[in-house]
C-alpha cells in the first residue's frame, strides 16, 4: 500500500496519519492480510535461503544423532517396565542387584559420545552460521538497516535512499547485510524461511547476513515480545528478481513522504497494526543517529485508561 | 494519603478479571465462613498457621502450590482458547489483558506452583528420611512459608486492584522500565518476587544446614537416600542463585522507583546486563526445580521395583555434577543476541554436557527397574510417564543448545513446547508422584488408586495433545506470546493444542475427585502399618501420620535403605528389636512469628506498589518489632513427657510387628 506523494510531507501530518492508521487497523488488517499471507506458509523446515537451508541441515543432523539413542531408551523404558511387572512370573527377580561397573561405564559413555557428536555439529555450525559472518558470494551485499519500533518495522536502504515500513523488499540471489537496532524496547528480527533471527536493542547494532535464493514472498515477524502491539509486528518479505527490485527502488524513490528526523520522531510514537508504506528520500545517516541515540528512544505509552501510571491501555 | 491508589485502579470495564476475582473471593470467604462456623479457627491457628512442624509446613506449602496450580491453569486455558480463536481476529482477550495472562501464568507456575510444591515435599520428607526431628531452624521455616504465601497473595490481588505485569514472566527491560511500563503491573511482579524470594532463600539456608549438620546417628553422606542428596543440591543452588535474582530485581526496582539507570535505554543503562544476570539465576532455577523431582523418581522407582536404586554413587555424582554445571550455561537463553561464534559454541557445548549426568540418571532408573517387580501404582505410573516424556524434552533441549538450530527456534512455540515438556513432564509429574507416594504418610490414608490412574492418563495424553502441536507450529515459525495471528497453517495445530488443554483439565478434575473421594473413604483406605508401599527409607518407619517428634528414639542408621535393612532383620529374627528406653522429648514451640511477619510484608508490598509511604514505614516497623519480640522470647521449647512418647511408639511397634508377622514384645 504505497502512499501517494505529498500526501503528508511533514511530521505532524505523519503523526495524524499514524493515528488514523491505528484507528483503521482493524478493518485494514482484516481486508489486507489474506492477500499477503495466504501465499506464504512460513516454515523453518521449508527454507528458501542458503542460511535457512544450512540451519535446517544442522537441525536434522543433531536430531538424527540424538534419536539414535533416544528411541532405544524409550523402548527400553517401556520394555523393562512391562517385562518386570510384578505379575510376570517368568521375569527374574534380583532384589539386591544395584551395581555393575560395566553397565556404569556404558551409561556414562553413551550420552558422552552423543554429546561429542552433537557438540561437534554445534561448534562447526556456530562458526559457519555466525549471523555476523558475510556470505560467500560474487555479488557484493545489499545493505539494509532495520529498526524495530513500537510496533512496526522500519527498513532503510541507505545507498538507495529509500525506506519502508512493515514491508521488506529484497533482490533474490543477492546477499543482504542487515544492520539492526531498536527505537525503543527489545525485539527480534526473524524471517523463518530465510534463517537466523537476531535481537534488536536500543543503542546497539546487531548484524545479520541472509539471502533469498529465489523470488518469493515470505513472512517476517518480531520474535521477541515487545508489548501490546507485538502481535501486529509482522511484515511481508518480497524477494524480487534483481531487475524488478531495481524497478521497485525507482518507483519508491518517486513517491511517499520523506524520512528524516522529524518524520522518524512521529513514527516512533506507539501505533498498532500499521499498514505497509514507503518513504522516498530516506536520510542515510538516520540509522547511525538512532544507534548513537542522537535521536531519543521512542516515548512509550502516551494514553492511559483510566490512569497511565496504574494501567495504561492503548485505544481501540 | 493513598498514593496512586483510587477507585480507578479497579478495572470495572473488564468483566473477566472481575468475575474471576469475585469467584475466588466467594470461595475464600465461603471457606473461611465454614471454618469459623464450625469453630475450627482456634484449631487452625494453634495447630497449622503458627505451626513450626516441618511436616505441617510441608503440607501447607503443597496446598498453596495446588491452589495456585488451579489459578495458573485457568490462565493456560485462556491462552490456549485465545490462540485457538484469534486467527485473523482479535479473539476475546485484548492485548493488554492477554499480556497479563501469559505473564501471570509463567510467574505463578514457576514461583507459586513448582517452587512451593517441591519445597513442600522436601520439607515434609527430608527430616524424616534423615532420621531427625525437625529442620535446623523451625521458626524460620514458618517464616519462609508465609512469605511465599505473601508473594502469591500479591500476584492475585493484582487481578482486581490495578494490573499485573505485561512483560512476560521475566520482565526484560527496557519494556519493564517505567518509560514503557508506567503501570503498577511490573511493581506487583517485583515486590511479589522480592518478598517470596526472601522466603525461598531462607528455605535454602535452612535445608542446606539441615542436610549438612543434622543427621540421625550413623547417617553418613553415602547412606543418605537419593532424595536427600537432591534436596541438598537443589538448596545449594537456591543459596547460590536466589541472591542474584534479588539483586537483579532490586536494580530494576531502583530504576523504576528512584530513577537509576541500570537497564534503561538512557544514561548508559544496559539491557544485556539484565539478561545475563536474570539467566545466571534463571538457569540454576530450572535445576532447583528438577533435582528434587529426580530425587522423588529415584525413591519411587526403587520402592515400587522392590530393589535398591541402581548405581547410587553414580547418581550422587550426577546430581552434584548437575548442581555445578547448571551455573555455566546461562548464555544459551540468548544465543540470538549476537555474541559471536566462539561464545555461542562454548555455551552451547557446556549446555549439552549437562545432558550427560542427566542421561546417566535415566539409564540408572532404567536399570533400577531391571530385575525388579514393578507394581503399577500411581506414583510409578507418573515416574514411567516422566522417563518417556523427559527424554523427549531433553532431546529438544539439546537441540536448542545447538546455536544454529536455536537461531531459527528461539522464542518460538518450539521453545515453549520444550520447557513445558521438561517442567510438566519432569517437575510436575515428579511432584504428583511424590504427592501420591507420601500422601498416606502425611494423612494416614492412601489416595484412591483408580482415580489416580485415570488422572495420570488424562495428564499424560493431554500433555502430548497440547504440546506436540506446539513443537510443530514452532517449526512453522510461530513465535510465542502472540495475541493474534494471520497464518492459516498454524490454526489447526493451535486448535488441537486447545483440545489437549481440555484433556489436562479433565486430569485436574479427576485429581480433585481423587482427593475428595479418598477423604470420604478414608476408613477403607486407612494405612495402619505406616508402611503402605513396603518402603525402604526411614519415613516409613514412623506411624502415619508421624507424631510431632517423628521418632521416639532417633534410629541408628547402618546402611543405605535404612528401614529396608531393619525390616529384613526383623523378618529373619521373626521379632522386633528390644523396646528402647523412652525419655522426654523437647520440641520447638509453635510461633506466630512467620504469619505476623508475612502480614506486615503483605501490607508493605502492597503499599510499596501503590506508593503509600506511611503504610510502608508502619509495616516495616511492625515486621521488625515482630522479629524483636521473637528474638527476646523466653520459652523456646516444650516437653513431650516420656510416657506419651512411649504410648505412641508402642502403638507403632505393635502395628509394625503385626505387619511384619512377628510377635509383639511385652512392654517392660
Amino acid at each position: 500500500m504505497p502512499a501517494k506523494s505529498n500526501d503528508w510531507p511533514n511530521a505532524a501530518g505523519l503523526a495524524q496519519r499514524l493515528r488514523s492508521t491505528s484507528a483503521r487497523a482493524g478493518r485494514c488488517v482484516v481486508v489486507m492480510t489474506p492477500f499477503f499471507l495466504t501465499a506464504c506458509q512460513p516454515a523453518v523446515l521449508d527454507p528458501q535461503g542458503s542460511i535457512g537451508i544450512a540451519e535446517k541441515t544442522v537441525l536434522i543432523d543433531s536430531l538424527a544423532i540424538m534419536l539414535a539413542i533416544v528411541v532405544p531408551t524409550i523402548a527400553a523404558t517401556l520394555g523393562f517396565a512391562w517385562w518386570f511387572r510384578a505379575s510376570n512370573s517368568r521375569a527374574t527377580y534380583l532384589p539386591d542387584w544395584a551395581y555393575s561397573g560395566r553397565i556404569e561405564l556404558v551409561v556414562w559413555a553413551i550420552p558422552l559420545h552423543v554429546i561429542i557428536l552433537v557438540g561437534g555439529v554445534a561448534w562447526i555450525g556456530s562458526h559457519d552460521l555466525d549471523p555476523a559472518k558475510p556470505l560467500a558470494s560474487d555479488t557484493s551485499p545489499l545493505e539494509i538497516q532495520g529498526v524495530s519500533m513500537d510496533w512496526k518495522w522500519l527498513f532503510i536502504y541507505p545507498s538507495e535512499r529509500v525506506a519502508s515500513v512493515n514491508q521488506l523488499v529484497v533482490p533474490a540471489g543477492v546477499p543482504i547485510h542487515f544492520s539492526l537496532t531498536s527505537a525503543s524496547v527489545m525485539n527480534a528480527f526473524f524471517v523463518p524461511q530465510l534463517g537466523s533471527m537476531i535481537y534488536t536493542m536500543n543503542g546497539m547494532r546487531t548484524q545479520l547476513n541472509l539471502r533469498a535464493d529465489a523470488p518469493g514472498t515470505f513472512l517476517g515477524l518480531s520474535s521477541h515480545y515487545s508489548g501490546d502491539g507485538f502481535s501486529g509486528m509482522h511484515f511481508d518479505v518480497r524477494a524480487l528478481p534483481p531487475a524488478q527490485f531495481a524497478a521497485w527502488i525507482d518507483a519508491t524513490r518517486n513517491s511517499g513522504p520523506i524520512l528524516d528526523a522529524g518524520t522518524y520522531t512521529a513514527l516512533a510514537r506507539q501505533s498498532m497494526n500499521a499498514s505497509p508504506f514507503t518513504f522516498r528520500a530516506a536520510d542515510p545517516e538516520l540509522f547511525q543517529q538512532i544507534v548513537t541515540q542522537k535521536l531519543p528512544p521512542g516515548p512509550g505509552p502516551q494514553t492511559g485508561h483510566p490512569n497511565p501510571s496504574v494501567s495504561p491501555r492503548t485505544e481501540h | 494519603m493513598l498514593g496512586k491508589l483510587s477507585w480507578t485502579a479497579i478495572p470495572f470495564d473488564q468483566p473477566i478479571p472481575l468475575l474471576a476475582a469475585a469467584l475466588v473471593g466467594v470461595v475464600i470467604i465461603g471457606v473461611l465462613a465454614w471454618v469459623a462456623l464450625k469453630g475450627w479457627l482456634p484449631y487452625l491457628w494453634r495447630e497449622w498457621i503458627t505451626s513450626v512442624d516441618h511436616k505441617r509446613i510441608g503440607i501447607m506449602y503443597t496446598l498453596l502450590a495446588m491452589v495456585m496450580l488451579l489459578r495458573g491453569f485457568a490462565d493456560a486455558i485462556m491462552m490456549r482458547s485465545q490462540q485457538a480463536l484469534a486467527f485473523r481476529s482479535d479473539g476475546y482477550l485484548p492485548p493488554e489483558h492477554y499480556d497479563q495472562i501469559f505473564s501471570a501464568h509463567g510467574t505463578l507456575m514457576i514461583f507459586f506452583v513448582a517452587m512451593p510444591f517441591v519445597i513442600g515435599l522436601m520439607n515434609f520428607v527430608m527430616p524424616l528420611q534423615l532420621g531427625i526431628r525437625d529442620v535446623a531452624f523451625p521458626t524460620l521455616n514458618s517464616v519462609s512459608l508465609w512469605l511465599t504465601a505473601t508473594g502469591a497473595l500479591l500476584v492475585n490481588i493484582s487481578l482486581v486492584v490495578g494490573e499485573f505485569a505485561r512483560t512476560g514472566w521475566l520482565p526484560y527491560p527496557p519494556l519493564s522500565e517505567i518509560a514503557y511500563s508506567p503501570g503498577v503491573g511490573v511493581d506487583y511482579y517485583l515486590w511479589a518476587l522480592q518478598i517470596s524470594g526472601v522466603g525461598t532463600l531462607l528455605t535454602g539456608v535452612n535445608f542446606v544446614t539441615t542436610v549438612l549438620k543434622i543427621h540421625g546417628p550413623g547417617m553418613t553422606y553415602m547412606r543418605m537416600p537419593m532424595f536427600c542428596w537432591t534436596t541438598l543440591a537443589s538448596n545449594l543452588l537456591i543459596v547460590a542463585a536466589f541472591p542474584i535474582l534479588t539483586a537483579t530485581l532490586a536494580m530494576l526496582l531502583l530504576d523504576r522507583y528512584l530513577g537509576f539507570h541500570f537497564f534503561t535505554n538512557e544514561a548508559g543503562g544496559n539491557v544485556m546486563m539484565f539478561m545475563n544476570l536474570i539467566w545466571a539465576w534463571g538457569h540454576p532455577e530450572v535445576y532447583i526445580l528438577i533435582l528434587p523431582a529426580f530425587g522423588i523418581f529415584s525413591e519411587v522407582i526403587s520402592t515400587f521395583s522392590g530393589k535398591p536404586l541402581f548405581g547410587y554413587r553414580s547418581m550422587v555424582m550426577a546430581t552434584m555434577a548437575i548442581c555445578i554445571l547448571s551455573f555455566t550455561v546461562w548464555l544459551h537463553h540468548f544465543f540470538t543476541m549476537g555474541a559471536g561464534a566462539d561464545v555461542n559454541a562454548i555455551f552451547g557445548i557446556a549446555s549439552m554436557i549437562i545432558a550427560v549426568p542427566t542421561g546417566v540418571k535415566v539409564f540408572n532408573w532404567l536399570f533400577t527397574m531391571y530385575g525388579g517387580r514393578v507394581v503399577y501404582s500411581p506414583p510409578i505410573l507418573w515416574s514411567i510417564g516422566f522417563m518417556v516424556t523427559f527424554v523427549i524434552g531433553g532431546m529438544t533441549g539439546v537441540l536448542l543448545a545447538v546455536p544454529p538450530a536455536d537461531f531459527v527456534l528461539h522464542n518460538s512455540l518450539f521453545l515453549v513446547a520444550h520447557f513445558h515438556n521438561v517442567i510438566i513432564g519432569g517437575v510436575l509429574f515428579g511432584a504428583f508422584a511424590g504427592y501420591n507416594y507420601w500422601f498416606p504418610k502425611a494423612f494416614g490414608f492412601r489416595l484412591h488408586e483408580g482415580l489416580g490412574k485415570a488422572a495420570f492418563w488424562c495428564w499424560l495424553i493431554g500433555f502430548y495433545v497440547a504440546f506436540m502441536p506446539l513443537y510443530v507450529v514452532g517449526l512453522m515459525g510461530m513465535t510465542r506470546r502472540m495475541q493474534h495471528y494471520d497464518v492459516s497453517a498454524w490454526r489447526p495445530w493451535l486448535l488441537i493444542a486447545a483440545g489437549g488443554a481440555v484433556i489436562i483439565l479433565a486430569g485436574i478434575i479427576l485429581q480433585i475427585a481423587q482427593l475428595a473421594v479418598s477423604i470420604g473413604r478414608r476408613e477403607e483406605l486407612r494405612d495402619v502399618t505406616g508402611d503402605p508401599w513396603d518402603g525402604r527409607s526411614l519415613e516409613w518407619a514412623t506411624p502415619s501420620p508421624p507424631p510431632a517428634f517423628n521418632f521416639a528414639v532417633l534410629p541408628r542408621i547402618e546402611a543405605q535403605d535404612a528401614y529396608w535393612g531393619v525390616k529384613q532383620r526383623v523378618r529373619q529374627q521373626a521379632r522386633l528389636g528390644e523396646e528402647p528406653g523412652y525419655s522426654a522429648i523437647e520440641m520447638p514451640r509453635n510461633s506466630p512469628t512467620g504469619f505476623i511477619c508475612a502480614f506486615f510484608a503483605t501490607l508493605m508490598g502492597f503499599a510499596l506498589i501503590w506508593h503509600i509511604w506511611w503504610i510502608v514505614a508502619l509495616a516495616a516497623l511492625g515486621a521488625y518489632a515482630t522479629f524483636v519480640v521473637f528474638a527476646w522470647r523466653d520459652r523456646v521449647e516444650y516437653i513431650i513427657p516420656a510416657d506419651v512418647v512411649a504410648r505412641i511408639d508402642r502403638a507403632n511397634r505393635s502395628a509394625r510387628s503385626e505387619a511384619l508377622g512377628s510377635p509383639v514384645q511385652a512392654a517392660p
